[in-house]
């Protein structure tokens, strides 16, 4: 089973990733599925190791789902973390994905809270949209007309 | 669950080193980490205790080359080996593309190989996943120590359905690279058998 994700949708998500940082004041913010792999990610990335933090946000979010399961929860969707300079507000959409916004005194939380569920219902309707497609798409299509070459390839140092 | 991106034109897999505690997997990923050029590695995050011990987990980004214009990218996880850990074991499994496990050749370890085999079983059966069905490599870890099992014996009790295995001294990098390519290439074939090719 592969997540298999078209220019189509990447680029939706990240027009709603681009407003978010714009309507909520936020440093960064990005989406990441929940086994780690960053999907998308927008604001000042530049100095940002967004692949390390990708892997953390999904740790936290899959420790926070354990402990959900210990407690007989179904989740604990909404993560919030205040820190001197940087806040980082960690929302599950739609058990599927995680939305990340890291934001410092020129945003509130109450703005960011806000601005986070909007996209949260973007975010779920595309995703809807995407989950409908992929069975039809046939799966991970470039990789049919890979040849056992091209993989040896790869490794020759 | 390997992950493709068409718009940054990628493709990422994840692969989990198993094994017991102190069989060396953080070891190899120090490893890999060490002898990768910059521009193909990201950060390696290591949550561990004050003491080294893996807690939650070690992750490494590297990237291998492209195939076909797509970039492929390897996300290497370890779990923490110590039995009381399982719940965290289990989280870091989810998503898994290939497993490399990770023996201690030593004779005083071979049960706590063979229960965290099981224990890596059970894990995968809990998310619908078989072993004997997944990319799987093992490494023989700790051959420079003199009180190890013979490689025949290793074989006989960790590996039954005859997957890759290699020796190795991670602390000295033998066989860690080749562990590695093994398992990477296991992974990329099996995507594309599974998208028909
Ligand atoms: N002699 C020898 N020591 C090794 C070898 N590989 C690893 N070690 C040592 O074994 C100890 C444990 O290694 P780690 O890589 O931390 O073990 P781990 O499997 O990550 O352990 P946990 O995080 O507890 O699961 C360290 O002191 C390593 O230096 C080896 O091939 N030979
Ligand atoms: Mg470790």
């Amino acid at each position: 089973m592969n997540v298999v994700m078209y220019e189509d949708e990447l680029n939706q998500i990240q027009t709603v990733v681009d407003k978010l940082v714009r309507d909520a004041n936020a440093r960064v913010v990005c989406i990441v599925d929940k086994n780690g792999q960053l999907i998308s990610a927008s604001g000042e990335t530049d100095n940002l190791d967004t692949t390390s933090l990708a892997s953390l946000i999904a740790g936290t979010i899959a420790a926070m789902g354990g402990m959900a399961k210990l407690l007989k929860e179904n989740e604990f969707p909404t993560q919030f973390h205040e820190g001197v300079k940087a806040n980082i507000h960690i929302q599950l959409v739609g058990n599927r994905v995680i939305l990340a916004v890291i934001f410092d005194s020129r945003a509130t939380l109450g703005l960011v809270r806000l601005r986070v569920k909007r996209a949260c219902d973007e975010l779920n309707a595309i995703f809807e949209a995407l989950m409908k497609r992929v069975p039809a798409g046939g799966g991970s299509a470039p990789f049919g007309e890979i040849t056992d070459e091209d993989i040896d390839n790869l490794f020759n140092d | 669950m390997s992950f493709i991106n068409y718009l940054s034109r990628e493709i990422n897999c994840k692969i989990v080193y198993y094994g017991p505690g102190l069989c060396g997997k953080t070891t190899n990923l120090q490893w890999i980490y060490q002898r990768t050029a910059p521009e193909a590695k990201g950060k390696m995050i290591s949550l561990a205790t004050e003491q080294d011990r893996t807690l939650f987990f070690d992750f490494l980004p590297l990237s291998l080359g492209e195939i076909r214009g797509f970039k492929t990218r390897f996300h290497l996880y370890t779990v923490p080996g110590q039995v009381f850990y399982d719940a965290s074991r289990k989280l870091i499994l989810k998503g898994v593309d290939g497993v490399v496990f990770v023996a201690d050749s030593q004779i005083e370890r071979m049960e706590a190989n063979q229960e965290s085999v099981e224990n890596l079983q059970q894990n995968l059966a809990e998310q619908g996943y078989q072993l004997e069905k997944i990319p799987y490599v093992i490494q023989y870890n700790k051959r420079d120590l003199p009180n190890i099992a013979t490689v025949a014996e290793l074989r006989s009790l960790m590996n039954p359905t005859n997957a890759p295995d290699f020796e190795a001294v991670a602390s000295k990098g033998v066989g860690v690279f080749d562990t590695l390519k093994s398992v990477a290439k296991l992974v990329l074939t099996e995507l594309k058998r599974g998208s028909g090719g």
